[in-house]
């Protein structure tokens, strides 16, 4: 595809790690990408695709003894700003860094008008240019247009035009493109415009590191792929012809069965938990049952809508419908966190920093914020309790260091996230809905966390568990729903609820014409979603 | 965005809910923004803590200031000993000038909860001018008179609450804007001309009265100071305002209500400041229309320097208190040795920028440590 570049070798890494803390995050990474050709990336959440485009990009140093080169020139670690200019490598990420204020022309050009390389700013010839770069890359975009009126995919392009056209005189296009992720919001008709934008970037010699969870627009974009699994390369630069998506996904997934399998509790009781009619901005529909005792695992790639489910029947977000708690009603369209707890619901958010506990208070605040009135006693706060009932639960949950007085930031991410549970757990929640309860959490955690959730169903709660992580919803649950572009496309459980389908499920978006298209091996739907 | 101890550093998107453009919390430890790489791979810190080591830096710091306060008095009443080290002086100090505790006390309120109100200085003033007006020249009795000027106070709290919370606007510009119209309104009360005859009764309430020789005056700053604590540390109310201030989003999906919360924050340091007000009328027995504002920025410098001390990284009252009159004793003690009026502003104004970049350190400092 396109024409190979003078140096050939767009980028090379080799023997890159990066550890943090007891976690490698990276192990002996090599990768190398050639002029001019589109390589994917692909990898579940956590395999380490973040951190090495982290340090690719300079955000983050790597172990020593890893090499890194930009169109043959080994580079230092962390690579500087600098040196990625000089080698122009540029990327454009999920968000996509425009200024939604400005014109098109203006965000074109606004890395040149920052740097001074382009000093006079005359809106006139600011636009002329901005024209005649859309014209040349086929983007029927007015340069005068602010950026906030454009649909997601027009700018999506300008982020990826913006980051490939010469600076200035005697530039040259760009030596490699790291697109991380950008199809993951767009609407799927919309997709084949950056696809096509793609091959207009790799016309003109530049490499395209593509970073996508959709492995049929990895199969059908890309010349090879590298895949990543718990740090490790283990697919470098397959070309795309020798692999189908039923080998991709296999690579992805790994084949190492899991760790003990943990008990689930028997579900006796009927449904207490009725979700009806709910509606997301990115989700037209959904019923769904959960009994005490039951986990229900709700997942789907990025943007499909999952994140929503989870907030809006909790009232942190945008949601329509209704939902019923032990015969209890609540209007989801005015329901409030308050209300919501009140009925006996809890919700463990994904952004344990921003959303779940305040880094900067005690343990002891943050484990007792949710339930503060039993603290009370002739209008003061008995806090000699409270402490004393902290420095109870970091036992239980195994909170290390077990000291109620240190701010949660003193602790690491494994037992911040003991700490949030434990603020929602005590509450014997009967609808307790999670979201990525063991994101960034070391091996020892995840299982302590795993078994606290199990717990908190056997004691008759109903359990939503939002995950990215197959492995741990066919750990964890006793039915998986599976989410694409806000439908249920797949419904998983008993014999069916094994990693390998929710993955599958998942990665294909229940595209089975697909599917069979490009694997022998037929893959059977148990439920066929409304 | 970093722009808690910097609340103007951006103005504010129009329409918005914005909550992180005012968050003036001094709060130790790390930030809301997590490392990059925290979202997605495993981020584990290790917290290498020597504790003893520790122990004595964190009481270290906590009594520095009280320390300093001490060292000043000394070091003054050995320089001045006729005119500093006298109990007159003492009275003067912790009495008539317990006007800028209160007024200090009132700011942490919505400090805790991550706004600011810098109206206070223009709620004093109407507050003092209320009483004027109506006790001293409309004869109303001294009682009603006080009670209208505090619900004054509280009903500019409310209004400053109604624009930050329902326009989502940022708090340093409602309450500068506000606080400014309130000066106006004072002038237009008053003529602009000071306004005397206010009842002796308030001034025998406020500075003439002593209690073992220091005026009434201190023993409201220090039983407010008291109430304060006991609301921020032993009481439901002020848990919900420290996780406010501390974490909006958390706050929020821990079922508190944040928009309550701030507005009521701001209708109490609208009324603490309008006690202040009555105070001062109590302390000179007139209102001038400009004297407040004086009050606003060694207030903040007081709320701020006293954010490092006590419980270091957290608006508290007690070190309020203490750097309250640490100031006031530095001022004094300055002017005392034959300093010009003018180090009044070098002195406030220098002492917030440092107050400030003092609690910046210690945030800065903490995470680095912590990992």
């Amino acid at each position: 595809m396109g024409v190979p570049a003078s140096g050939a070798e767009a980028l090379s890494v080799h023997r890159l790690s990066k550890t943090f803390g007891p976690t490698r995050a990276l192990s002996d990474v090599d990768l190398v990408i050639e002029g001019s050709e589109v390589h994917a990336l692909v990898g579940h959440n956590g395999s380490g695709k973040s951190t090495l485009i982290k340090i690719l990009a300079g955000y983050q140093d790597a172990d020593p003894g890893a090499s890194v080169r930009f169109g043959g020139q080994p580079v230092d670690l962390p690579v500087q700003p600098s040196v990625l200019r000089q080698h122009r490598v540029r990327f454009v990420h999920q968000h996509l860094g425009l200024v939604e204020r400005l014109t098109v022309a203006e965000n074109l050009w606004l890395e040149q008008l920052a740097l001074g390389t382009r000093r006079r700013v005359d809106f006139g010839s600011l636009c002329r240019d901005a024209a005649q770069a859309l014209e040349e890359y086929g983007l029927p975009l007015d340069p005068r247009e602010p950026v906030h009126r454009l649909t997601a995919v027009q700018k999506a392009n300008l982020a990826i035009l913006r980051a490939v056209i010469p600076a200035g005189d005697g530039d040259t296009a760009a030596g490699l493109l790291v697109l991380d992720e950008p199809t993951a919001f767009l609407p799927p008709e919309d997709k084949r415009h950056v696809y096509e934008m793609v091959g207009q970037v790799t016309s003109r010699g530049t490499a395209v590191l593509f970073v996508s969870h959709f492995l049929d627009e990895v199969l059908s974009l890309s010349d090879r792929v590298s895949v990543l699994r718990d740090g490790q390369m283990v697919v470098s630069g397959a070309p795309v012809e020798l692999l189908s998506v039923h080998d991709l996904m296999r690579h992805i997934v790994g084949s190492a069965t899991s760790q003990a399998a943990l008990e689930r509790p028997v579900v006796r009781e009927a449904p207490h938990v009725h979700v009806r009619g709910l509606r997301t901005p990115s989700l037209p529909h959904l019923d769904l049952d959960i009994a005490p005792g039951e986990v229900v695992g709700l997942t789907g790639l990025l943007g499909c809508g999952v994140d929503e489910v989870a907030r809006g029947l909790f009232g942190g977000g945008q949601a329509r419908g209704h939902l019923d708690v032990d015969g209890r009603r609540l209007d989801l369209a005015s329901l409030r966190p308050a209300r919501a707890m009140a009925a006996g619901i809890a919700f463990v958010p994904a952004d344990r920093a921003r959303e779940g506990v305040c880094v900067t208070l005690p343990v002891t605040d943050n484990s007792s914020i949710t339930v503060l009135p039993a603290y009370r006693r002739a209008g003061a706060l008995r806090r000699r309790a409270m402490r004393s009932a902290a420095a109870r639960l970091a036992r239980t949950y195994a909170v290390h260091p077990p000291s109620p007085d240190l701010p949660v930031s003193a602790l690491s991410g494994g037992n911040a996230q003991k700490v949030l549970m434990a603020k929602w757990l005590r509450r014997a929640p009967r609808f307790l809905i999670l979201e990525e309860p063991t994101q960034g959490v070391d091996v020892g955690a995840r299982a302590q966390i795993e078994a606290s959730i199990l717990a908190a169903a056997a004691e008759g709660a109903g359990v939503l568990l939002t995950s990215s992580d197959p492995e741990q919803l066919a750990d964890l649950c006793h039915r998986v729903l599976v989410l694409s572009e806000g439908r249920v496309v797949e419904v998983l459980q008993g014999e069916s609820l094994t990693k390998h389908r929710i993955a599958q499920a998942c990665l294909t978006g229940g595209s089975t014409d697909l599917l069979s298209a490009t694997t022998d091996q037929p893959v059977g739907k148990e439920v066929a979603p409304r | 965005m970093n722009a808690d101890a910097d609340p103007g550093s951006g103005l504010p998107p129009s329409g918005t809910t914005v909550v992180s453009l005012d968050s003036p919390s001094p709060s130790r430890g790390a930030t809301s923004a997590p490392a990059p790489g925290a979202a997605d791979e495993g981020r584990t810190t290790t917290s290498p803590m020597g504790p003893g080591s520790r122990l004595w830096a964190t009481s270290l710091e906590r009594a520095a200031l009280p320390l300093v306060l001490l060292l000043l008095v000394v070091i003054f009443s050995v320089l001045r000993p006729t005119s500093f080290a006298t109990t007159d002086n003492a009275a003067a100090i912790l009495g008539a000038q317990a006007v800028l505790v209160v007024v200090a006390l009132g700011l942490l309120v919505p400090l805790r909860c991550g706004d600011f109100d810098l109206s206070v200085g223009g709620t004093l003033t109407l507050a003092t001018m209320i009483v004027a007006v109506l006790n001293g020249q409309h004869g109303l009795p001294l009682w009603l008179s006080i009670l209208a000027a505090l619900a004054a106070g509280a009903a500019v709290g409310a209004i400053n609450g109604f624009f930050v919370i329902v326009f989502g606007i940022n708090s340093f510009i409602v309450t500068i804007g506000i606080g400014t119209f309130l000066l106006g309104v004072v002038s237009w009360l008053s003529d602009n001309r000071i306004v005397s005859g206010i009842d002796s009764a308030l001034l025998d309430l406020v500075v003439l009265t002593r209690v073992l020789g220091i005026p009434l005056a201190f023993y409201y700053a220090l039983a407010l100071c008291l109430l304060m604590w006991f609301v921020f540390e032993r009481t439901a109310t002020g848990r919900r305002w420290l996780f406010v201030g501390a974490g909006r989003d958390v706050a929020r999906l821990s079922g508190i209500k944040v928009d309550r919360n701030r507005w009521g924050a701001l209708i109490t340091s609208g009324a603490v400041a309008a006690l202040a007000g009555v105070l001062y009328a109590g302390t000179t027995g007139s209102a001038d229309p400009r004297g407040g504002v004086a009050y606003l920025l060694p207030a903040f410098a007081a709320a701020f320097l006293g954010a490092t001390s006590i419980q270091p990284g957290q608006f508290n009252p007690f070190g309020t208190l203490v750097a309250a009159y640490f100031l006031l004793v530095g001022i004094t003690g300055l002017q005392m040795l034959g300093a010009e009026p003018y180090v009044q502003d070098l002195f406030y104004g220098g002492a917030l920028v440092l107050a400030v970049a003092l609690s910046q350190l210690l945030r800065g400092r903490r995470p680095q440590e912590l990992g």
